[in-house]
């Protein structure tokens, strides 16, 4: 950049009195200065930040010596950790499949419905994804409450319980879950009805006039012409979900002992209360390897329907 | 067309029995739109149920999905209480500046890279797509390193200030809106902003005059994205700030309400409902746009 705009200033500069005006009135300089506030954003606060990290991770705990990958190996030596990596999969695999199989079958049902009704349906189904996710967590963590439990009162004529929703380690996965995908399941629910009416209907008519049956017509009419959005949807949602915080901070801060924590409050226990910033950072950094491959696959699903249009 | 080539195909009994297909296919689909609704609507609901009881009927063994006594108290106690509605100024101004920031930056910015190419203007926007990607969760660690050495080196205390959260929450959301911006005004023909650069327009004319009224609607969604976003934003607050008066309301929610054993769920569900009001109100009005905002990110681009 700098060498172009120096090349351009010299081009200019045989006319001396208005060089510098003419510089600044070139299209490209313009859209430059225009598009520079975003820069400094973007290269102070989230791509220098990101290096910084994997500098920060080299440290000692006092931030005096550099140790290379000591915080990595010490890492790997604790128990903690690897139930942290086994934790954050299995709640994040589980919570995109349930959302995307959830979305999927809420946005058949409401794209079944006549298009009068549709709108308040969806209006309806959408709350959960609009109300901040501490706010609706609090709620749960409410309902899930050890002695007042609403669901406990539920279930008890029943003869179940009291199930300890987030007291033991088994229910309190299943809890921070099924949260995760009840904040989720509406925005799938919405991408998915978006892709829905897009689908020609004379396919579905060509279908049923051969006879197709509907699990025929939805695996392949649907699911094909869908296929762009599914991926995306739910590659976006497996970045969100596995770098996911306010959850499981409020609901369980990771307890009991350490076995709901995921790699993001892991990190903001080790690194902001435990006052261990490179140790901190290390656990932080073992998100990166997930995000990028997401990320690579977003990308080229994205450049590649760029190119199409 | 192809309707009536069915049912003239088919014999009499056959299309009785699509219809009756059809009718019985919708009301399985209203069955389970209703069990779904209850499933997504029942928190917000016994937040609401919670938020009118008092602590002794909360703590009483009886029905806790039904009201007996209902009362305002819980609200009228938070309303008059200074730290919540510092909490909620905290939140109020950060929201609105950095909302007005964000759409400054990136209509500006997705202006540029949609219509001025320059160089390396598209390698940009891919670029901006890319920080989007980057959580915040993997930030704040450096962040309160940098924050740290900032008040070293310059003198500036930027931890444990609310507005510091205007410096960060841009992060999250300038990404996204610029990226949907760029979408929406490369959707719109080329030949408008032709005609007014021939006409003589300058660039600011042909962004002012022409790009953000045609695109209006998405900087309607891509404001209120910024909205929803800084309003919910827990993590940055939760690790930058700490003293009460310096909280924003979700973080100021969870940790000044929650006091152990004392028995104040009612106030902890009306201060989470009142929390959670104006992007409710926002939504209810504003559906339509919420939702371009949503499905932009995917579908644009």
């Amino acid at each position: 950049m700098a060498n172009i705009a120096a090349g351009t200033v010299r081009d200019v500069a045989g006319d001396n009195r208005s060089g510098l005006t003419k510089f600044m009135q070139r299209k490209s300089t313009i859209a430059f200065l225009m598009a520079l506030p975003l820069l400094v954003l973007i290269f102070s606060l989230v791509a220098y930040p990101a290096g910084y990290a994997v500098y920060l991770a080299m440290l000692n705990k006092g931030m005096t010596r550099f140790v290379g990958f000591a915080n990595f190996t010490f890492l790997f030596s604790r128990e903690t950790f690897w139930m942290v990596v086994w934790q954050s999969c299995l709640f994040a695999i589980t919570a995109v499949m349930f959302k995307a199989i959830i979305g999927f079958i809420v946005a058949h049902f409401v794209h079944n419905i006549p298009s009068k009704g549709q709108r308040k349906w969806r209006g309806m189904l959408l709350v959960p994804w609009v109300i901040p996710p501490a706010m609706s967590t609090l709620s749960w963590l409410w309902l899930f409450d050890p002695s007042y439990s609403a669901f406990n009162w539920l279930l008890q004529p029943l003869g179940i319980g009291p199930i300890p929703w987030i007291g033991e380690t088994g229910w309190a996965r299943f809890s921070v879950i099924l949260v995760n995908v009840w904040i989720g399941a509406p925005f799938f629910m919405i991408m998915y009805l978006a892709a829905l009416k897009s689908v020609p209907e004379q396919l579905y008519e060509a279908a049923a006039i051969d006879g197709a049956t509907w699990w025929q017509r939805i695996w392949f009419v649907t699911l094909p012409m869908m296929r762009n959005i599914i991926a995306i949807t739910a590659l976006f949602s497996t970045i969100v979900t596995f770098a996911n915080f306010d959850i499981v901070r409020v609901l369980t801060k990771g307890d009991p002992l350490n076995t709901t924590h995921v790699f993001a409050t892991w990190a903001f226990r080790i690194g902001i209360e435990g006052n261990d910033i490179p140790l901190g950072a290390t656990v932080s950094l073992f998100m990166v390897p997930i995000l990028a491959v997401a990320a690579v696959f977003i990308l080229r699903d994205i450049t590649k329907r760029g190119s199409e249009v | 067309m192809t309707d009536t080539a069915i049912r003239a195909g088919a014999a009499g009994p056959k299309y009785g029995s699509m219809s009756r297909d059809r009718r019985w296919a919708l009301r399985w689909s209203y069955f389970f739109l209703v069990l779904f609704a209850i499933f997504f609507l029942t928190p917000p609901i016994y937040m609401f149920i919670t938020s009118l009881k008092t602590s002794a009927e909360i703590s009483a063994e009886i029905n806790p999905w039904w009201v007996f006594n209902p009362t305002l108290g819980n609200y009228i106690e938070l309303l008059t209480q200074d730290t919540f509605l510092r909490f909620f100024r905290n939140s109020a101004i950060v929201s609105i500046l950095v909302v007005t920031i964000t759409m400054a930056i990136s209509v500006v910015a997705a202006f540029a890279l949609a219509r001025m190419k320059f160089w390396g203007s598209a390698t940009l926007a891919t670029g901006v797509f890319l920080t989007y990607l980057i959580p915040e969760t993997l930030l704040f660690i450096p962040l309160f390193k940098m924050f740290a050495w900032v008040n070293e080196t310059l003198g500036i205390q930027l931890m444990n200030n609310w507005w510091t959260m205007i410096i960060l929450y841009p992060t999250l959301t300038v990404p996204f809106c610029t990226w949907i911006m760029i979408g929406y005004f490369a959707s719109i023909p080329k030949e408008l902003d032709e005609a007014a650069l021939i006409d003589g327009a300058t660039w600011t004319q042909t962004l002012t005059k022409i790009f953000i009224p045609v695109a209006l609607p998405g900087i309607i969604a891509a404001t209120i994205f910024a909205f929803t976003v800084s309003w919910a934003q827990f993590l940055y607050p939760l690790a930058f700030t700490t003293s009460t008066s310096e909280l924003v309301l979700p973080v100021g929610i969870v940790t000044t309400l929650i006091k152990g054993d004392v028995f104040n769920w009612g106030q902890i569900m009306a201060g989470a409902l009142l929390g959670a009001a104006p992007p409710l109100i926002i939504y209810a009005f504003l559906m339509d746009y919420y939702i371009a905002g949503l499905t932009a990110g995917a579908t644009k681009g």
